[in-house]
């Protein structure tokens, strides 16, 4: 599935590559249900924080079955690994930013 | 001179330079999308109240975009593993499949956008709109480009699995790897701005 893979294409990676087609077709089922949960969900009116919370959750439930499977990262290098720690750090700190804001009293109330 | 590491793995990073640097392309994209969702967070949170998306927005439209971005996602990737069976004939049905999915999420978005314009909802009417138009304009440009380069490697820069069928399913690989992600952000753009 990575790049070594593609450097070898033999005939001993057709049943490989069959494999993970299969894999490929269960996660976009699972893709297309979730998005049906998604929007079923927002038509119960639950509370905001419950309604955030199911979204998000349903929501990073699809991202990560995109970014495993059809981005290949179940089974990529460890350097790949290690540029989206950082990079993860890095986007919760982001997210993290208006929370700060808040915290220090920057925020106005009516 | 050619490229180095287009085929071969680099030894020490134990991938082709391709694979590295489209990574890092897009650890860059999770930062600028990130800085936008942030935004998002505190102008909503800043807000004295604040709409429900689909009190605004057309979520059967959205909903049916989101699937088709999804199956575009599906379609790249068996473009990838056509390739990687040397089938080069199905490739080009599953690649022209992927543009032509992505050309109908633009379209669908036009619709959407001039229903807005018709209505008087610009991006200056109010910080939810502002917000929305950013957002879904930025993904949109990049649902553009991502279908500019598959376009490419469809047509004309197909030429190169003539001569070096590895390298060209390599960058196809890569080409996917940017495609699901754009397909990985309108997964989250999709649920905060339509439904929440």
């Amino acid at each position: 599935m990575t790049s070594d893979h593609a450097a070898d294409m033999t005939s001993d990676h057709a049943a490989d590559i069959d494999r993970h087609v299969r894999v490929y077709i269960t996660v976009f089922v699972a893709l297309m249900a979730l998005t049906i949960i998604t929007v079923a969900v927002s038509y119960l009116d639950l509370p905001p924080a419950m309604a955030i919370t199911v979204a998000l959750f349903v929501a990073t439930v699809k991202g990560s079955l995109v970014a495993c499977y059809f981005m290949h990262l179940i089974s990529e290098k460890r350097l790949i690994y290690a540029v989206l720690v950082i990079t993860a750090i890095k986007f919760v700190a982001l997210l993290a930013l208006p929370a700060i804001t808040h915290g220090n009293g920057y925020w106005i109330h009516e | 001179m050619d490229i180095p590491y287009t085929v071969e793995v680099r030894p020490d990073t134990g991938l082709t330079n391709g694979k590295i640097g489209i990574w890092l392309f897009l650890a860059s994209e999770v930062m600028l999308f990130g800085a936008l969702f942030a935004s998002y967070i505190l102008i909503r949170t800043g807000a004295p109240s604040w709409p429900r998306g689909d009190s605004i927005l057309n979520v059967p439209l959205a909903t049916f975009n989101t699937i088709v971005l999804i199956t575009s996602s599906i379609t790249m990737v068996m473009a990838w593993a056509s390739l990687m069976r040397r089938r080069f004939g199905t490739y080009r049905i599953y690649m022209g499949a992927t543009i032509l999915l992505g050309l109908v999420f633009l379209v669908v978005k036009y619709f959407e956008y001039s229903a807005k314009f018709h209505h008087g909802r610009y991006p200056s009417t109010n910080n939810f709109l502002a917000i929305y138009f950013t957002l879904t304009g930025l993904h949109m440009l990049h649902v553009l480009g991502g279908m500019a380069v598959n376009a490419y490697f469809w047509g004309p820069g197909a030429k190169l699995w003539k001569t070096n069928p590895v390298w060209f399913t390599n960058r196809v690989e890569h080409s996917g790897l940017f495609w699901h992600f754009v397909d990985l952000v309108w997964i989250f753009l999709f649920p905060t701005l339509y439904l929440l």
